[in-house]
């Protein structure tokens, strides 16, 4: 199955893009997914703890499954206004 | 304006917000605008700041925390436009307009809804310094923008 990851701020500088698609074997999870990532990028390691994630908008545990088409996002800490 | 929570590129049109908002039962209308200042808080000086935002994310957000602050505090129209891209010192990031009849209560809305958006939402910054370096800045260890 395909996802869509989005991701901001330093996962975004790490991963040289903000928008991606990653390739996964069918029933993979998000923690899966963060793997996957995390291959392509190894520094996103020392983001781990802190980073967020998002499935379609709505946050998700490390546990939860994904499906094909799936959009997920990668949120550091914020800092907005 | 597209609307009262939204994520934006250009210059935030402050008085059209505050229009939006209002209505005629409201006695109150108050503004918070978030600025880009021109030192850090560590006391660098800053060329400027980048902003970017998790858009769709972001707009439910805002519309959650709107929606809180009606629970707290009663009748308060909300609006909170935050603009992402390249800003200069002295633009507005963040725009927080609380309207209601009573003036206590869109003091308490506004400060609620601009708190929790910075502890909240979807949104990056980073600061350029005069020496040419940035960093990314987060809200939950001791920087507050």
């Amino acid at each position: 199955m395909r996802i869509h990851v989005r991701a901001f701020a330093r996962t975004r500088e790490l991963l040289g893009s903000g928008s991606l698609d990653v390739e996964l074997p069918a029933g993979s999870t998000v923690a899966d997914a963060w793997n996957a990532l995390e291959a392509r990028s190894p520094q996103l390691r020392d983001l781990a703890a802190s980073t967020r994630l998002a499935r379609n908008a709505r946050m998700v545990k490390r546990e939860d499954a994904l499906a094909d088409g799936d959009e997920l996002a990668l949120l550091p800490p914020v800092g907005g206004g | 304006m597209s609307g009262m929570f939204a994520i934006v590129e250009d210059t935030i049109d402050t008085s059209a917000l505050e229009a939006a908002t209002r209505t005629d039962a409201c006695g109150a209308v108050v503004t918070f605008y978030g600025i880009v200042r021109e030192r850090a808080d560590d006391g660098r000086g800053v060329n400027g700041l980048s902003y970017e935002a998790y858009e769709p994310m972001a707009v439910i957000e805002f519309e959650t925390i709107a929606k809180e602050a009606r629970e707290r505090f009663g009748d308060v129209r909300i609006a909170v436009v935050h603009r992402v891209g390249a800003l200069r010192i002295g633009d507005v990031a963040v725009a927080v307009v609380a309207a209601c009849p009573h003036r206590a209560q869109a003091f308490d809305a506004c400060e609620y809804a601009i708190d929790e958006v910075k502890r909240r939402a979807p949104i990056w910054k980073k600061e350029h310094y005069l020496e040419g370096d940035g960093e990314w800045i987060s809200n939950d260890c001791g920087h507050h923008g």
